[in-house]
């Protein structure tokens, strides 16, 4: 069984008939322990999934999904609360702003005390303990006094590791990273990265990356799920998903890294933009912007087509094994 | 280095040394403080009872004109109280006015402000469509409709002046908590579980705080002069309590006569509420974080 199955997952907004689908039947799922990296370019839908997963999706945005189990359980079934209850203790989120996603009024041993005292209790000498144990996994010199410290006075990188720290507090099954290392340096990115991972591993932990960074997924995750405007349009595992990808779109996007471009005067970039909630195209969502779109692919839209390990939505797939295309 | 050497100033030097900076504030600040020890000690400060007629020394001028007398410093009124006395003891009610206004209009105006930036939809419209028909009305002629409806007295002057002053903090508390409520603490807070109770009140409205106590402070001051003008009006405190806005009513014929009569209540409101806007003043700079160097 897996610890998070979703099926058919669609966020729209806007009203009835004229909604725009920021999440368009996106299939998902996590195992224990499996590191699963969902990218895309900005506007992509890659952060309102993983809100949705969460049920944290107010009014006027509408979610349903055929199937959203965790752990087996139907979390549509269950009520507001049982629910929150259940993402709460086994669910955690990193966010990708690190100086927002703390509260400023109090000190970070207050809230790391805090998430203590909701998931498991215990006096205020043990969770303190808990609190300074918990700093010290996640590589924080001199814990004891960070612990009375401030969010304003604590750099990016540290206060990412106090998020970390937080959402490991409670043992989740289950860490969605939205964009972890987005607002930090590059040697600061490696060391949260190599930090999650590690934390990932110890506790056997599910872990969702997502994030923009090509070369970060490379390296992390297990699987990829490529999301272009709300769809998923490409899943695999990392290795066969970047030697041999087969929709344009990843192709595109791993065109786009620097080092692709050796050779060229320019960096090899996708013209155009994600379209937004006025100028969706029929038919297949990339064709405005594909290199190998036909009048097909302008008309109609593609399923999602392979194994359950290996899927794109494309009509004319790339480096497919024995096709011509490749 | 070591990091004990670095520790950065607790949230509450930092505040104090950007206050301090303001000269203005600081000595709005001590005459704040004045004023209150003379509120908290007005029994024994005061060389008179307010309400004692020294029938034999109407009118009688301040201590520095030809035929001042060192038993009433500032003079007397027309039936023969003293002045200062009744300064003394009327700065109480001016105080208790504004705290009383400030706290009432303070706490509804947040729970309402709160509520309707959290909740937000038809609710929210509801509760801002009133406030902005509130607003839209000239504040004291609103003050004096609701007294005129619940008769005049102290107490409901002070509920009028409440009424006049909520929408403001309503207003500020609901956009402030509306630009909280998008900080990715405030998810983290859903996703670990808190309750709405505890996202609104314990998670968002600490941040939403600053502008909410400038707006208090000034409030204050407002809350003084609204009370004052009621007063003077006659819809405030009534005879024979020393209100400073009444006595400025009842001193009203003797303007040209004599005119300790009617300066000194005016200069104490003046003060006071000059005193408590310099004072809003320095904690706007210190607390509004845009505002810090």
């Amino acid at each position: 069984m897996s610890l998070l199955e979703v099926k058919n997952l669609s966020v729209s907004f806007g009203p009835e008939g004229k909604a725009f689908k920021a999440v368009d039947r996106v299939n998902l799922t996590v195992n224990a322990g499996e590191v699963v990296g969902i990218v895309g370019e900005s506007g992509s839908g890659k952060s309102v999934s993983s809100l949705a997963i969460m049920g944290l999706i107010d009014f006027p945005g509408k979610v349903h999904a055929e199937q959203l189990h965790f752990e087996g359980q139907d979390l549509q079934a269950l009520s507001e609360k049982a629910r929150r209850q259940i993402t709460g203790d086994e669910i955690a989120m990193i966010f990708q702003e690190p100086m927002s996603s703390l509260n400023p009024c109090f000190t970070v041993g207050d809230q790391i005390m805090e998430a203590i005292e909701v998931h498991q209790g215990g006096k205020k000498k043990e969770r303190r303990a808990k609190a300074i144990e918990l700093l010290k996994q996640v590589g924080i010199p001199a814990p004891e006094s960070r612990l009375d410290a401030f969010p304003h006075q604590l750099s990016g990188g540290m206060s990412q590791r106090i998020m970390i720290a937080m959402a490991i507090a409670c043992d989740p099954k289950l860490l969605i990273a939205d964009e972890p290392t987005t607002a930090l340096d590059v040697t600061i990115q490696a060391q949260i990265i190599d930090l999650l991972l590690d934390l990932q591993k110890e506790k056997n932990m599910g872990l969702i990356l997502i994030t923009h960074d090509l070369a970060l997924v490379a390296e992390a995750a297990d699987r990829i799920i490529v999301m272009y405007a709300g769809q998923v349009v490409e899943t695999g595992p990392v290795d066969e998903l970047f030697a041999a990808p087969q929709h344009p779109y990843t192709q595109a996007l791993l065109n786009s890294l620097p080092e692709s471009s050796l050779g060229h005067r320019r960096l090899q970039a996708l013209g155009g933009v994600v379209p937004g909630a006025n100028d969706r195209p029929t038919g297949c969502l990339l064709s405005p912007r594909c290199p190998n779109a036909q009048d097909h692919c302008r008309q109609q839209e593609p399923e999602a087509t392979g194994s359950i390990e290996r899927q794109v939505k494309c009509f004319f797939p790339l480096n497919q094994p024995g096709s011509s295309a490749a | 280095m070591t990091t004990a050497t670095m520790q950065p100033p607790t949230p509450f030097r930092e505040f104090w040394g950007y206050f301090s900076q303001n000269k203005g504030a600081l000595i709005g600040f001590f005459y704040i403080l004045f004023i209150m020890f003379v509120v908290v000690f007005a029994d024994l400060i005061a060389p008179h009872h307010p309400y004692e007629q020294f029938r034999q020394s109407l009118l009688l001028p301040p201590i520095w004109l030809e035929g001042g007398s060192w038993s009433h410093i500032l003079g007397t009124d027309d039936i023969g109280r003293d002045i200062l006395s009744r300064l003394i003891h009327g700065s109480r009610y001016s105080m208790l006015a504004g705290a009383m206004v400030v706290t009432i209009s303070l706490f509804i105006g947040i729970t309402l402000g709160v509520l309707a930036g959290y909740l937000r939809g038809a609710f929210e419209t509801l509760i801002m469509r009133i406030a902005d028909v509130m607003l839209a009305v000239p504040s004291l002629l609103l003050a004096i409709a609701v007294v005129a409806v619940l008769g005049p007295s102290l107490l409901n002057a002070t509920l009028a002046i409440v009424v006049v002053s909520m929408p403001h903090y309503i207003r500020l508390a609901r956009a402030s908590t509306i630009a909280e409520m998008s900080k990715d603490y405030v998810i983290s807070s859903r996703v670990s579980g808190a309750s709405a109770f505890r996202i609104m009140f314990i998670t968002v409205l600490p941040n939403c705080l600053a502008p909410l106590i400038v707006q208090a402070t000034l409030g204050f001051s407002n809350a003084i002069l609204d009370m004052a003008a009621l007063g003077f009006v006659g819809l405030g405190a009534q005879a024979p309590i020393p209100e400073w806005g009444s006595m400025l009513a009842d001193a009203r014929q003797f303007v040209q006569s004599a005119w300790w009569v009617v300066t000194f209540p005016g200069v104490a409101i003046l003060t006071t509420v000059l005193a408590f806007n310099l004072m809003g003043d320095g904690l706007r700079d210190a607390l509004d974080p845009k505002l810090k160097q």
